[in-house]
C-alpha cells in the first residue's frame, strides 16, 4: 500500500469531485523524515459521506485522528485527519480530506455512524466553526461552556469570531 | 449531596465532577446508576479551555513552541516536539541527526516520569498510598536527571524548531546511565508490587475493559488501544527523530501474561514494560549518538525570516506517553501561522470511557477513568450541579474506591 494507490484509488471512484490530491513529498536527502506518507484532497461535500464510506471499505478499521478547520475568506474549511495502515512498521498513512463549505450555507453530513469516534470532532465543529453537520447524533456543545454566548465562534475571523469578547476580558 | 429517584424506574443518574475523581483535573462525568452498576456514561468538558490555539495564531512559531510546553503540565516535550514537527514538515527543514537523538532522549525521559507519575495516581485511587509514595520517590529520579540535562524539572524547553536548544556532552551521560540503571533496577519490584499483589490483582483484572474492537471503533490512541492489542505507536509506524535507528516493538499485555484482556490490569502491564523499554531506548541512543549540529539555524531571527515566506499546511505527530499527539498547521507566509489545531490523546481516549465504565460499580470509576492516564488540561473541561441528580465529590468517591479495596483485601484473607 502506497500513498500514491490510496489517492489514485480515490480519483478513480469519484473522478472529479476529488480535487487538488497530492502525495507530500519529503526532500529525498531528508534521512529521518523519509517515513512520512501524507495523502491531501479535497472532496466534494456531496460525496463525503461515500468518500469516508470507500476509506472504510478499502482500507479497514481507519483510525480517525481528528478535525482541524479554519476559516478562508467566503469558505470554511474542514480537514478531516485519518490514518490508515498502522500497527505496521514503518506502513501508517495519512490521509486528509478536506471539504470546502461555504459561509453561506455551512452545512456538512455527519460521518458518525461509518467512523463513531468522528462524534467529539463534529461536536467541536460545530461549537467552533459554525457550521452545521447535518444528521449529527448528539449536537451539544462539548468544549464550550453553556454559559459562552451562542453566534460566537472561537475559530472564525469574520464577525462571529470572538474577537469582542477578547477586548472586553483584556 | 442532592438525590432524587426519577419517578418511572429505580435508575440514579449522578455526576462526578468538575474535578475529576483521579487526576486532580476538571471533567463531568454524568452517569446513570442502576444500583450499583453503571449503565449510562455521558462526559462534559469546558473549563480549561484557554484558547491557546487561538493565541497560537497571533504569535510567532518560535513563540509558539513556548506556549505549546505549556498546555501539559506533566508531559510538554509532547506537544512542544509534534508543533515542532508540523512547522519543520512545512517549511521542509531537515532536522541534524544528533538533535533527533537527543529529542528522542528527552521524550523517553518524559515518558518515564509520566508513566510512573501515572501508577502513583493509580496506587492512590484504590488505597495504596504508600505505594503511591514509594512510586513518587521513584520518579524524583528521573525529573533530577531531566533537571540537570535542561535546567528544568517539567517545562523543560529544549526542543525548538530544526533541532534542539541544548546538547548533551558526553560528560553528562554517566548520570544518564545511572537513570536508566536505576530505572531497569526497580523494574522488577514495581512489577510485582503491581502485578503481584493479590488486592490490586483483583481489583485490576477484568475491570474496565475495552475489547480490540472497541478500541478500534472509539479511534483509541496510546497505551489504552496497546492493552486492548491494537499494535499502534507512532514511534514504530511512523518513526521520526532518532527511532528509525531503533528496532522498537509496540508494547502490548500478551507479552508478560500471554493473553490480551483489555482490562485496567493489561494497562498497568503496558506502562510498566513501557518504562523499561524507554529506559533501554535511552540507553542505545547513548550508544549510536552521532556527533553534529544540534539545530538546523541557531539565529533565531533568520529562522523566523525563512519561516515568513512558507506557505502550506502540515502535521507533527509525537507518541506521547499518553498515546499520539497530532498537531496541524497552515502557514500563509505571514509571521503567525493561519491555522494551528492541536489534538492530545485524551481527546480521542474520551470515548472509550464508555465502554469501559459501562457495566462497572461506582467504586470502580476512579481506577477506570484513571487507567487512560486522562490528561484534560491537553483536552479541555466541566461544571454544573444539577439538583435532581446525585452529586458525588472527589473525596466521596475515592473514599468508595479505597472502602472497596479493603473489602477485596478482607475477602481475599488477607
Amino acid at each position: 500500500m502506497t500513498p500514491e494507490s490510496v489517492l489514485h484509488s480515490f480519483k478513480k471512484k469519484f473522478g472529479n469531485k476529488v480535487k487538488k490530491g497530492r502525495v507530500e513529498k519529503i526532500p529525498h536527502k531528508m534521512k529521518h523524515t523519509n517515513h512520512l506518507k501524507r495523502v491531501w484532497f479535497e472532496v466534494d461535500r456531496t460525496v463525503l459521506k461515500k468518500a469516508v464510506a470507500h476509506l472504510c471499505k478499502e482500507y479497514p478499521d481507519p483510525h480517525f485522528s481528528v478535525c482541524s478547520g479554519y476559516e478562508l475568506g467566503k469558505e470554511i474549511v474542514v480537514n478531516y485527519h485519518f490514518t490508515v495502515n498502522y500497527a505496521t512498521r514503518v506502513g501508517e498513512i495519512i490521509v486528509t480530506m478536506s471539504v470546502h463549505l461555504p459561509k453561506k450555507d455551512p452545512v456538512v453530513d455527519s460521518i458518525t455512524r461509518l467512523i463513531p469516534a468522528a462524534i467529539i470532532s463534529e461536536r467541536e465543529m460545530q461549537e467552533m466553526l459554525g457550521i452545521k453537520v447535518r444528521g449529527i447524533p448528539d449536537s451539544r456543545r462539548l468544549f464550550l461552556d453553556d454559559s459562552f454566548p451562542k453566534g460566537v465562534f472561537p475559530w472564525r475571523r469574520d464577525e462571529k469570531g470572538p474577537e469582542k469578547l477578547v477586548r472586553r476580558t483584556n | 449531596m442532592a438525590r432524587k429517584i426519577s419517578a418511572c424506574d429505580t435508575s440514579y443518574s449522578i455526576a462526578i465532577g468538575p474535578v475529576h475523581p483521579a487526576l486532580k483535573e476538571p471533567v463531568k462525568f454524568n452517569m446513570t446508576i442502576d444500583g450499583e452498576k453503571v449503565t449510562g456514561v455521558d462526559f462534559e468538558l469546558s473549563q480549561v479551555h484557554r484558547g491557546i490555539e487561538w493565541a497560537g495564531t497571533r504569535r510567532n512559531p518560535v513563540q509558539i513552541l513556548y506556549l505549546a510546553e505549556r498546555i501539559c503540565g506533566i508531559c510538554n516535550i509532547c506537544h512542544s516536539l509534534a508543533f515542532s514537527k508540523a512547522v519543520e514538515a512545512v517549511a521542509k527543514i531537515e532536522v541534524p541527526e544528533r538533535a533527533g537523538y537527543i529529542r528522542t532522549i528527552m521524550a523517553e525521559l518524559e515518558r518515564i516520569h509520566s508513566h510512573v507519575l501515572w501508577a502513583g495516581v493509580a496506587a492512590h485511587e484504590l488505597g495504596f498510598d504508600s505505594v503511591m509514595h514509594y512510586t513518587w520517590k521513584l520518579r524524583e529520579n528521573v525529573l533530577d536527571t531531566i533537571e540537570y540535562l535542561t535546567g528544568n524539572r517539567i517545562t523543560k524547553a529544549i526542543i525548538t524548531i530544526g533541532g534542539v536548544r541544548r546538547d548533551v556532552s558526553p560528560k553528562q551521560f554517566p548520570v544518564i546511565e545511572k537513570t536508566v540503571d536505576y530505572y531497569l533496577g526497580s523494574f522488577d519490584k514495581l512489577g510485582k508490587i503491581f502485578l503481584n499483589d493479590p488486592v490490586i490483582k483483583s481489583r485490576t483484572r477484568d475491570v474496565g475493559i475495552l475489547t480490540r474492537e472497541e478500541a478500534l471503533a472509539t479511534s483509541a490512541v496510546g497505551p489504552t488501544t496497546r492493552a486492548s492489542g491494537v499494535r499502534k505507536d507512532v514511534r514504530v509506524d511512523e518513526p521520526y527523530a532518532a527511532y528509525p535507528d531503533l528496532d522498537l516493538e509496540p508494547m502490548t499485555p500478551d507479552l508478560v501474561t500471554g493473553e490480551i484482556r483489555g482490562d485496567v490490569y493489561d494497562r498497568v502491564i503496558v506502562r510498566l514494560l513501557e518504562v523499561k523499554q524507554s529506559a533501554e531506548i535511552i540507553r542505545a541512543c547513548l550508544k549510536q549518538m552521532p556527533e553534529g549540529k544540534i539545530v538546523y539555524e541557531e539565529k533565531i531571527p533568520k529562522l523566523l525570516a525563512e519561516l515568513r515566506g512558507v506557505h502550506g499546511e502540515g502535521i507533527g505527530r509525537h507518541e506521547a506517553p499518553r498515546g499520539e499527539v497530532i498537531h496541524y498547521v497552515r502557514m500563509t507566509g505571514e509571521e503567525h501561522p493561519y491555522s494551528w489545531k492541536v489534538r492530545a490523546p485524551t481527546y480521542n481516549n474520551l470515548l472509550a470511557w464508555v465502554p469501559m465504565l459501562m457495566g462497572e460499580q461506582i467504586a470502580d470509576i476512579p481506577i477506570v477513568a484513571a487507567s487512560t492516564d486522562p490528561c484534560m488540561s491537553c483536552t479541555n473541561r466541566v461544571v454544573k450541579a444539577d439538583m435532581n441528580t446525585i452529586m458525588y465529590t472527589k473525596e466521596q468517591l475515592h473514599r468508595l474506591s479505597v472502602q472497596k479495596t479493603r473489602e477485596t483485601r478482607r475477602r481475599l484473607g488477607l
